[in-house]
């Protein structure tokens, strides 16, 4: 089973004393902020976990496997992650 | 953004005292870690989605001084971004 937003909330709920509506708009205004933020381009670095990133990436070119053509690739901007040493370590004792 | 300037916002935009967005952010990346730890998938709606990526051992090179480095296997979480936050991201 994967974890996720159920969990984490019921955690939250456990731990909190919020009504299950309350702690569902705490998690998704909690969810929002990370969004926003980067997709504002900003990165978001929590300390012992890792690093939210916003990486541009220019135009290239590339090829459509399928049909061999050539193509343009525009512009973009991804998001990537990148773990903290102290996360890395503990997943890898 | 860091994780008090993450706490801060948070209790504002959520109107929470410090010490429960302080207790919210610790447990959504407490359950993320030890989600890694057990080697389950995480999926948050929208985000992003982890999994456990086991690497295998290689030889690289240690760019600085051109040595030959067995590098060992190693276990990182790979991040995959979400839909809507990939769509807000890029331009």
């Amino acid at each position: 089973m994967a974890l996720t937003k159920t969990v984490i909330a019921e955690r939250i709920q456990n731990k909190l004393n919020f009504s299950r509506t309350e702690t569902y708009d705490i998690l998704e205004e909690f969810l929002e902020i990370i969004k926003s933020t980067i997709a504002d381009g900003e990165d978001i670095m929590i300390s012992g976990f890792g690093k939210f990133c916003v990486n541009e990436k220019k135009v290239r070119k590339g090829r459509n496997p399928a049909t061999n053509e050539e193509m343009t690739l525009p512009a973009r901007r991804v998001v990537t992650f990148k773990c903290s040493g102290k996360l890395r370590d503990m997943i890898n004792d | 953004m860091n994780k008090l300037e993450l706490i801060s916002t948070l209790k504002d935009k959520a109107n929470l005292t410090k010490a429960e967005a302080a207790e919210v952010v610790k447990i959504f990346f407490d359950s993320l870690t030890d989600a890694f730890l057990e080697g389950e998938r995480v999926e948050i709606r929208g985000l992003c989605s982890f999994h456990i990526k086991e690497y295998k051992s290689y030889t690289g090179r240690n760019p600085k001084t051109g040595e030959k480095v067995t590098i060992p296997p190693k276990k990182l979480p790979f991040f995959k971004c979400g839909k809507e936050l990939k769509e807000r991201v890029d331009f």
